[in-house]
């Protein structure tokens, strides 16, 4: 093999600790090397023609790059040496940045260093052989997750595109948490009349299919061919017959049953429709409280119901849907505060959740928008906000900042005036974290305008003192303690991975950090892919974000399936496992141990049974080469022998 | 302590200051962001001329006199709001207390009234092996010229036979004795670094 | 019978003998027995660590290791002060680096000891269920207010009982009694009683807003489980009075002395008599709501559970 070796300077990046020069003149001596030089930026047009020019002029059968991570740039360079003729894998990359010249500063160690890893790229590329992907067709439907805003986003502008989306919906509507929300930051516009029309909108349009009260049940397959399994949850009625005309929930004696819509603050009946603007609006029965379904006596609402849709032999049932892509928007959930023993640990009425007050805002909500507050009904004067609750506090292990409570509190002390002009809001906070456009502007509004008292300090504890409650605070600014007798106190609970994201994760094979948001597959560049190919992420689920951020990765995302399903087909990654039949002596330990179900048994002619790796399947792991004991399975690009190239190189 | 309202961070900040507090106190100071949460939950912000979210920030700047030489490290009562309430799980009251400590060694004991009582406390203990709180009071009287202080509890508690005028002794004093001898000697050979203490009667145990 | 070593600390030989008392009283009568820890000596307190920590570890720790030399794998105080110091010195001798030092001056380490508070041990070796079924004389009707003090549950990683927030232990404790405990918004807050000799008006400042938070709420009586708690705010309730322009007059005793009056225990050997103010008004009857309220210390008849010949019983002088 004729091999040329490119060790790029990176400015000085690299060639500020290692002798790029001398590293280049080494490798000449490496067996097949037959071409080596040093360049400014290798990466740069010029560097990559003069890789080009190189292979023509010496007859390169293989390239060897000595730079960065092979992360950003393997791509770059694969493309290059593909233009001038190889085989795109007979390419291989040393990093020469991040694993030397970044992390040392000693020249002379360094640059042996990059010497010794340019010889086992060497090495290894010896063995490398031309490998060859294939193409699939892709299924150009688009599965949902979630109909939360970014969710909606995703589908609307996807079906606008004329794909056809599923949404999957674990609520029995969509909407997620904008839906409760009465107005909106910064422009304070109401949130249904923004909302609202994107919600009809998914149950008009055609081409989307919406699965309400449903969940995933498990995913198979990869880009470009999914395999769903959607459990529809028992809604105890017929969504088909179902008109939404809400006489069953008028006539339902069960009186008490959860509110969950209204956070708690009212009560709903057992059989209900969440909110009249509710899509799909299709009434429910929640097990728990309905008296039929506990074994007493009622079916009442099977009696009144016009069309004769509830059914209380309803089960589970289960659904599967075929799609080449997934979107992932499931949201965030909300700290619970009952964490905070100081502040009550949640037994005080009056003092409630930020999402509580927006219901409490909200006209359609359970005191019908008049702010009142929940112990007694009264019109609150002296209202405290509370910043930072479950949110930048690592005693309560969050320590991350929900980035979207000071400009909700800033919003509802705002809404707060406008609704009540004579009383007075306080609001604690830690530090004001508003960089949006117009954002900053809309709280120094809300302190120049609207007379909110914003006091710099956290609240130490809240307790009842008659029927007032006293919040002991600070005023750091000041240096004193202050404190503040309130008639209701909004607590900015903080945003937190929604319920059951690890589990969906694992069904998904997308990764997510420890508190449980999805991981981006690059923070800067890929900011709504996975590392799972196909998958993609929009909204709160990635990390705590607003609705402008939820709406515009909803976007991003839908733009990403839209220029995959471009293609009518997808290139296979040939870097897959490969099994020698010759040499398997069917243990099926790879079976066994692969962790995508990508290995199966072959019938030979005969009935002898070896096994086969689904390319599609395989995510190239690299599991089963460890496990087979004849070594008769391969990772393409990985083999045995290329890894034993390179340690052998690194131990001559 | 006199506040002083301008600070050249350079000059001012004690390095050895900041390790001396983090090492005997196994806390680490720079993790407070200042939140106010413990001057907030103390009961005793009324009285100290820094509150205890500016004693945690002075001593993330290294100001070693002012710390020290504070009203608030002595009036701490060590109730322990403040550590409970820690957003960033700082044991804020072993700060105190160990700045409390360093104050002892330093000599700086802003409080003197507060010193001698505890002085005479640890006497009694030395002494008896047990705390006499009948003998305790007059000499603290005398020694801090309060003499009256509480002298309206005493003929109701004699009535109630709560106070006793003997004291009571323990066996082994001399073992006491013993324990206190030790720490005494031992207790600057730790760091070396603070000023000695004056031996004099007056001032110590 | 369960054998726990007592640790009694200073207060409870002076101003606090009725906790001493009544806490041996309550004890045996579950069951429990009190070994005293012979030759014990002062913990050191406040004044020890502020001195040297170490100082406070080698007077607590030697208490514990006589514990120890007497078999006893428990170790009880009533007093939270001295907890905090018995604690402390357990710490110190599980700390590598001052183990050596700790060990040098106690003779040996105090490894594999649990250390409680009364209100611990009565909460969980006899617990509330048990309590309201040995009670013999209800205090239903009166109202009663818990408050446990700054340090009993805190810090919680050191304390390790109840929460530190809002404890119930003692709650669920006077509720077995029959009595009514509401909930107490200061049931941690610091009362001030390390500054009773040297800051009388923190004293005023502090345990007047007790005081006041407990009048609030009803509370006929404040119920303590710390001897400086109770001091403070029974002893100088005039002292606070003074300071805070206020007029209260609310008994503050004991948990075992209440709890010792539910299971029908002479008030005075309990040394219900040796409160500065006077907690007449808990042995009113309220079981039956519409006869007038009596006094009941003479009525009551000792109930099984009421040991007999307690030391000192006899010379108790009427309050
Ligand atoms: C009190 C409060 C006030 C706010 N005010 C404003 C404001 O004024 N302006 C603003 O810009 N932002 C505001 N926000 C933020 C706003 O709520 C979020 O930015 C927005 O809701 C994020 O949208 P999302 O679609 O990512 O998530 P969500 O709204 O949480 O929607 C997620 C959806 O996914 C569903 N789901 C979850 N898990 C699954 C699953 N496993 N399977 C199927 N479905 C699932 C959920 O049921 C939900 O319907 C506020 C937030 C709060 C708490
Ligand atoms: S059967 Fe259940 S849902 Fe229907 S009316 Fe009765 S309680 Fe309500
Ligand atoms: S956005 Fe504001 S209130 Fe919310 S966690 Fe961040 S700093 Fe705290
Ligand atoms: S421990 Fe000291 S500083 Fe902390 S809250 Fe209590 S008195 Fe204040
Ligand atoms: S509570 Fe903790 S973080 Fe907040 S100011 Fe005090 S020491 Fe600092």
């Amino acid at each position: 093999m004729r091999i040329g070796v490119f060790v790029c300077n990176c400015g000085t990046n690299i060639a500020g600790t290692v002798d790029t020069k001398r590293v280049a003149s080494e490798a000449l001596s490496f067996a097949d090397v037959v071409y080596a030089t040093n360049y400014m930026y290798t990466c740069s047009e010029p560097g990559q023609q003069e890789i080009q020019r190189a292979i023509g002029e010496h007859g390169l059968q293989g390239v060897v790059v000595a730079a960065c991570s092979p992360r950003m740039h393997e791509p770059t360079f694969r493309r290059a040496v593909e233009k001038a003729g190889l085989n795109r894998y007979m390419f291989e990359m040393a990093n020469i940045r991040e694993h030397v010249s970044w992390i040392g500063n000693d020249r002379e160690a360094n640059t042996q260093k990059a010497i010794d890893l340019v010889r086992m790229a060497v090495a290894k590329l010896r063995f490398n052989n031309p490998l060859f992907s294939s193409k699939m067709p892709v299924n150009k439907r688009l599965l949902v997750i979630g109909g939360g805003v970014a969710g909606i986003q995703a589908a609307l502008d996807c079906a606008d595109g004329g794909m056809d989306v599923v949404m999957v919906e674990r609520k029995q509507y969509i909407g997620g948490k904008m839906a409760k929300l009465d107005k909106t930051f910064p422009t304070i516009d109401c949130s249904s009349c923004i909302l609202g029309p994107k919600m009809v909108d998914v149950s008009q349009k055609e081409n989307i299919t919406l699965y309400a009260a449903s969940e995933i049940e498990s995913i198979s397959g990869y880009i470009g061919n999914f395999t769903v399994q959607i459990r529809k949850k028992a809604t105890y009625v017929n969504w088909e017959a179902c008109t939404g005309c809400g006489l069953c929930t008028e006539k339902c004696p069960s009186k008490k049953a959860a509110d969950y819509f209204n956070e708690g603050l009212g009560a709903a009946r057992a059989i209900n429709i969440p909110f009249p603007q509710a899509i799909p609006k299709k009434a429910a029965i929640d097990a728990q409280f309905c008296r039929q379904l506990n074994g007493k006596k009622c079916g009442v609402c099977a009696k009144v119901c016009p069309v004769q849709a509830v059914d209380f032999e309803m089960k589970d049932s289960i659904v599967t849907e075929q799609v080449g892509a997934i979107i992932v928007a499931t949201g965030y959930d909300l700290f619970d505060h009952s964490a905070y023993g100081e502040y009550g640990a949640g037994r005080y009425p009056d003092v409630i959740s930020g999402i509580q007050y927006e219901r409490i805002l909200s006209a359609s909500g359970p005191y019908g928008g008049h702010i009142r507050r929940p112990s007694d009904g009264k019109e609150p004067k002296d209202i405290v906000f509370i910043s930072c609750v479950g949110s930048r506090d690592a005693s309560v292990g969050r320590p991350y900042c929900s980035g979207i409570c000071c400009m909700y509190i800033a919003k509802q002390a705002i809404l707060t005036r406008d609704h009540l002009p004579e009383s007075n809001s306080y609001v604690f906070y830690m530090d004001i974290r508003s960089p949006g456009k117009n954002y900053d502007e809309f709280v120094r509004r809300a302190q120049e305008e609207y007379g909110v008292q914003y006091i710099r300090g956290r609240v130490g504890k809240i307790y009842p003192r008659g029927d007032r409650m006293v919040v002991q605070g600070a005023d750091t600014l000041l240096g004193v303690q202050v404190e503040v007798e309130a008639d209701l106190v909004v607590l900015a609970t903080g945003v937190e991975s929604s319920a059951g994201a690890g589990e969906l994760a694992e069904k998904l094979r997308i990764s997510y950090d420890q508190y449980g948001f999805y991981m981006e597959s690059h923070p800067k560049l890929r900011p709504v892919e996975t590392n799972t190919a196909g998958v993609y992420l929009a909204g709160a689920c990635q990390g705590p974000k607003d609705i402008p951020s939820s709406v515009a990765q909803g976007s991003a995302a839908a733009s990403k399936v839209q220029s995959l399903f471009a293609h009518d087909t997808i290139e296979t990654n040939p870097q897959v496992a490969l099994v020698n039949e010759r040499t398997c002596i069917s243990c099926g330990k790879c079976i066994q141990v692969c962790p995508f179900g990508a290995i199966q048994w072959k019938e030979l002619r005969g009935g002898i049974k070896k096994a086969e790796v689904l390319p599609t399947v395989c995510q190239g792991c690299g599991v089963c080469n460890a496990t087979c004991p004849p070594k008769a399975i391969q990772l393409q690009h990985a083999t045995d022998n290329q890894i034993l190239a390179e340690v052998n190189e690194l131990c001559a | 302590m006199e506040r002083t309202n301008t600070l050249s961070i350079q000059q001012s900040r004690d390095n050895d200051f900041i390790r001396e507090v983090e090492e005997a106190s196994g806390q680490t100071v720079s993790k407070c962001y200042q939140c106010g949460n413990c001057m907030a939950s103390c009961v005793y912000t009324f009285a100290y001329d820094y509150p205890v979210t500016q004693i945690m920030r002075l001593t993330q700047l290294g100001q070693r006199d002012t710390v020290l030489g504070s009203s608030s490290i002595w009036l701490c009562a060590n109730c322990q709001a403040c550590t409970t309430r820690c957003p960033q799980n700082i044991d804020v009251a072993q700060v105190m207390e160990t700045l409390r400590v360093m104050s002892r060694k330093a000599n700086t004991v802003s409080q003197r009234d507060i010193r001698v009582f505890y002085d005479e406390f640890l006497r009694s203990v030395k002494t008896f092996g047990r705390v006499f709180e009948t003998g305790l009071l007059p000499v603290y009287n005398l020694r801090t010229k309060r003499p009256f202080t509480d002298f309206d509890l005493a003929p109701r508690l004699m009535w109630k036979g709560k106070l006793s005028f003997l004291p009571a002794r323990i066996k082994k004093r001399k073992k006491i004795a013993q324990i206190f001898e030790v720490i005494k000697r031992d207790r600057f050979s730790k760091d070396g670094k603070a000023r000695p203490e004056p031996l004099s009667s007056q001032t110590d145990i | 019978m369960k054998r726990v070593a007592y640790y009694k600390g200073c207060s409870l030989e002076g101003l606090a003998v009725e906790y001493d008392r009544s806490t041996r009283i309550v004890c045996e009568a579950f069951g429990i027995e009190l070994v005293e820890i012979p030759d014990w000596n002062c913990c050191g307190s406040t004044p020890a660590h502020s001195y040297d920590p170490l100082l406070s570890a080698a007077l607590a720790g030697r208490n514990l290791a006589i514990a120890a030399d007497n078999g006893c794998d428990m170790v009880m105080t009533p007093c939270p002060g001295c907890l905090k110091s018995l604690k402390g010195a357990q710490e110190t001798c599980e700390d590598p680096q001052q183990r050596k030092a700790f060990v040098d001056l106690v003779g040996k380490d105090v490894d594999g000891l649990k250390t409680v508070s009364l209100l611990q041990l009565l909460y969980e070796e006899v617990g509330a269920e048990a309590l309201q079924k040995a009670v013999q004389r209800p205090l239903t009707g009166h109202v009663l207010i818990p408050y446990y003090g700054c340090l009993l549950t805190r810090p919680a990683q050191k304390a390790r009982f109840d929460d530190p927030e809002n404890p119930i232990s003692m709650d669920r404790l006077i509720e077995a009694t029959g009595a009514t405990a509401p909930d107490f918004p200061y049931k941690t807050e610091c009362c001030g009683a390390t500054y009773g000799v040297t800051r009388n008006d923190f004293v005023g400042r502090l345990g007047g807003r007790i005081l006041d938070m407990a009048a609030r709420l009803g509370g006929e009586a404040i119920v303590v489980a710390c001897p400086l708690c109770q001091q403070n705010l029974d002893m100088r309730q005039k002292q606070i009075n003074k300071y805070y322009k206020s007029a209260f007059n609310l008994p503050v005793p004991y948990i075992s002395q209440i709890i010792g009056l539910a299971l029908g225990i002479d008030p005075k050997v309990l040394g219900l008599n040796k409160l500065c103010v006077s907690p007449r008004v808990l042995l009113e009857d309220r079981t039956q709501p519409d006869q007038e309220a009596q006094r009941v210390g003479a009525a009551v008849k000792p109930g099984p559970n009421q040991p007999g010949g307690i030391a000192g019983g006899e010379s108790i002088q009427p309050s």
